[in-house]
């Protein structure tokens, strides 16, 4: 990960300054926010896979994190299997839709608007069927008995749960940045950017979007996972529904799409945000709604490279050499 | 006609132009060269009145037009034909020039119809093709003549020879000559210096941003430094 | 090294291409012209595999490439480059030769240090960490001839790369086809500009309306009758040959 900026590197300082503080915070509202607030953040990297590096703006994330926490849901509920088998099914679950919705959208050469339409399509259908099908739990829903224990992937202690998360946003956020420098990630940013040019190049665009859309699919399904086994219960809307897709795209433009803290920052930004909203409007429901809609319009109009952009300007480097990291 | 002085533009915090004066007396044919990316489409973007210059003015037929509309601007007599021709590829021809004659409603519409397609025998050939099904060089035509069609009494005409073959390249410069013929004024910008210079009653040669040469057309062409830099003699 | 045999492509009832035949020696320079309209692009989309055609044959270095995608093409050691230069805008100039490098080279270090490379041999040294979208015109085409260069490829084709420059960058980027021939690699390219088709093609095909009327080299081409009527023009063809004489 490359810090190019003062700016740059005091607000990741700033985010993880606050990541750390929560430990101590005095009351554990905090903690329970925050943790809320990271696993958005890991659908938000998932989104950041196609939408930020690919240029892939998907309206329908919520259809590989509501597979991935139905599959695993399904697997616990109906066969008995072991949470953890159900966490990595889950996350096949997750990549097998992706690289499906890919396959198909990208055989018809979809882009820009009519990609992110399909991809919307894609997550209202299953959001359907998931909601009609006895074997989804129907329109109740599948609840998780409640085990408590590791072996079950259920963790009772908060603090247990949020180091973990903390690893997990670490470890997608490396992950990340292990695809921004590698070669596949040189592909799928030159596919964003102009992509007869890539396929003159000896890319094959076809394959590098589908890829994408599966690794994306994976952390979608990771994130759906996670959620069920931190709430125990999930239903179509929850799951399946718009606002997942929302929160997915929303923090990464805001943090800057195509960054490695972008998505993090994007989201954790947003929470603080409609939190401070709530308490300074109590008596307004909803209102971080509005919020999140007004701060998402001035940042596409303002700020197309997100924060992580507008900290880039503030007392930049120079690097002489280029940085081979 | 046309007196451009001090003119300061950009894009952001881009400057482009960095301090232009130039004119275009009536009825003249006046080259503006350079490389691309110098300033030349900036400057005409400034004349017709896509962007505000930062800085200097200008003034057309003693009206000063700086800060004005694009739309007044063609309404006072001056014709954009923009780089790249960009002509609307799903109207037909004869849709694509009425759309020239918008602005100028002096009830003349139909009789400039008549009179471009007479400059024009080729559009007038395919007044119901599909614009976008015509070669590169017809495209340029329609460009030219959609903005004759506004009568204009100065043609900005912004490198018409692009990517065209040689002998469109010879059919264009005729053409100029001719529109030129009947009292039109054309700022011409060209990469194509010496062709344009064998139209041209003057010319002015940018780069960086500035002028660094002008003068008469044969006089220029004759200049070793320009031969030497533009042309690579 | 390329042979292109009876190559046709109709679009519904238009005949783009009819019946093209073409060879490029290998180490050579060939031009490909014509009017606008007259189905060059339209060749050269087909034997870089962005579009199919209806009847014929391609072959490259003796193998038979009709109807490979054009990523498979790209890996056999054929490059096309585009009317319009595309540089991807977000990148550096060296980030942008990369993304060539990147076909035989998968490790991102030795994309780089092969981008370095490129990007020092055709004059870039002092650019590579600029944005590309920063360069000048001229710029931009030699950024195009370094990614296609990054890729390894054998086989160049270049549309119109010489659009949209004064005659001195014109002398410019022919002298860097040039040395990049020298260098051991091949050229096919579309043009309209006769000032660099003159000095670097020795053999050029004129296309008009879908089909080859001449070829042969750019000397005796400006005499034809044929071409100057379909192409050049009068004024044009009187110059080239005052100029060949010259």
């Amino acid at each position: 990960m490359r810090l190019n900026s003062v700016g740059q590197i005091a607000l990741v300082a700033a985010a993880i300054a606050y990541l750390l503080g929560v430990y101590f915070a005095s009351s554990p509202v905090w903690m329970g926010f925050t943790i809320n607030a990271l696993i958005v953040a890991v659908i938000a990297l998932s989104w950041n896979i196609t939408g930020g590096f690919g240029g892939l703006s998907s309206f329908g994330h919520a259809a590989m994190y509501g597979t991935g926490a139905y599959a695993s849901a399904i697997l616990q509920v109906k066969f008995g299997l072991n949470a953890w088998i159900g966490f990595g099914a889950g996350i096949l679950a997750g990549a097998t839709m992706g690289a499906f919705i890919g396959a198909l959208a990208f055989r018809y050469g979809l882009r820009g608007s009519y990609f992110a339409l399909v991809t919307l399509a894609f997550a209202e259908v299953l959001r359907i069927c998931a909601s009609s099908f006895e074997f989804t739990g129907g329109g109740s829903g599948l609840q998780l008995t409640l085990t408590p224990g590791i072996g079950n992937l259920q963790i009772n202690d908060r603090t247990v749960v949020y180091t973990a998360l903390l690893i997990v946003v670490a470890a997608v956020m490396a992950l990340t940045a292990l695809i921004k420098f590698s070669r596949f990630g040189a592909y799928l940013i030159a596919v964003r950017e102009n992509e007869d040019a890539a396929r003159a190049l000896g890319i094959d665009t076809y394959k590098i979007k589908v890829q994408a859309m599966a690794i994306s699919g994976a952390f979608g399904g990771l994130a759906g996972v996670l959620y069920l086994q931190l709430w125990l219960f999930i239903d179509s809307t929850v799951v399946y529904g718009s606002a997942v897709s929302v929160e997915a795209l929303i923090g990464p433009i805001i943090g800057g799409a195509g960054t490695v803290w972008g998505p993090l920052l994007g989201t954790l930004g947003l929470h603080l945000l409609g939190e401070g909203a709530k308490h300074l409007l109590p008596n307004a429901p909803g209102l971080n709604f509005v919020l999140y809609a007004i701060v998402l319009i001035c940042a596409l109009r303002f700020l197309p490279q997100g924060l992580v952009g507008l900290a880039g300007r503030v007392g930049p480097f120079k690097k002489k050499e280029n940085d081979n990291a | 006609m046309l007196e451009i002085s001090g003119i300061r533009a950009g894009y952001g915090s881009m400057a482009v132009l960095q301090g232009i004066d130039m004119r275009v007396e009536a009825g003249e044919i006046v080259a503006l060269l350079g490389s691309n990316g110098v300033g030349k489409t900036t400057l005409n973007n400034v004349i017709s009145g896509f962007i505000r210059p930062s800085g200097g003015s200008i003034s057309f037929k003693g009206v000063t037009i700086t800060g004005k509309k694009p739309r007044d601007i063609v309404a006072l007599g001056i014709a954009h034909v923009p780089e790249g021709r960009k002509i609307f590829p799903n109207l037909s021809v004869a849709e694509n020039l009425k759309l020239g004659a918008f602005r100028r409603a002096s009830g003349n519409a139909k009789q400039n119809f008549e009179r471009i397609c007479a400059i024009f025998p080729r559009l007038k050939e395919r007044l119901g093709q599909l614009a976008g099904t015509l070669s590169g060089g017809e495209q340029q035509m329609l460009a030219i003549g959609r903005g004759m069609m506004s009568e204009p009494e100065l043609l900005i005409l912004d490198e018409p020879s692009l990517g065209l073959s040689p002998i469109m390249v010879e059919e264009m410069f005729g053409l100029i000559t001719k529109i030129n013929a009947d009292g039109v004024a054309v700022l011409l910008v060209e990469q194509n210096v010496m062709q344009s210079l064998g139209v041209a009653k003057r010319a002015y040669v940018i780069e960086q941003g500035r002028f660094v040469m002008q003068g008469d057309a044969a006089g220029l062409l004759a200049d070793p430094q320009l031969r030497q830099a533009y042309l690579g003699m | 090294m390329l042979e292109v045999r009876n190559l046709s492509k109709s679009f519904g009832g238009l005949k783009a291409v009819t019946d093209a035949n073409l060879d490029v020696p290998e180490g050579s320079i060939v031009g490909l012209l014509g009017p606008n309209g007259a189905g060059k692009t339209t060749c050269f989309t087909m034997i870089a595999g962005f579009t199919k055609a209806d009847v014929g044959t391609v072959r490259f270095r003796g193998q038979d490439i009709t109807g490979l995608p054009p990523h498979r093409i790209c890996e056999l050691g054929m490059i096309r480059t585009f009317q319009i230069v595309q540089p991807f805008a977000g990148l550096t100039v060296q980030e942008n030769i990369a993304v060539g490098a990147y076909l035989h080279h998968h490790d991102r270090r030795d994309a780089m240090s092969v981008a370095r490379e490129v990007g020092k041999r055709l004059g870039m040294g002092a650019m590579l960490d600029r944005p590309a979208s920063s360069l000048t015109i001229a710029g931009r085409k030699r950024l195009e001839l370094a990614r296609a260069l990054a890729t390894g490829a054998k086989l160049l084709l270049l549309d119109e790369v010489m659009a949209g420059l004064i005659p001195s960058e014109i002398t410019e980027i022919v002298g860097i086809i040039r040395q990049i021939r020298d260098e051991g690699h091949t050229f096919l390219m579309i043009e309209h500009v006769m000032q660099a088709v003159m000095s670097l093609a020795e053999t050029a095909y004129v296309l008009n309306q879908g089909k080859m009327i001449a070829h042969g080299p750019p000397r005796e081409l400006v005499k034809d009758p044929s071409v100057v009527e379909a192409y050049l023009g009068h004024g044009a063809a009187a110059r080239l040959q005052e100029g060949s004489h010259a």
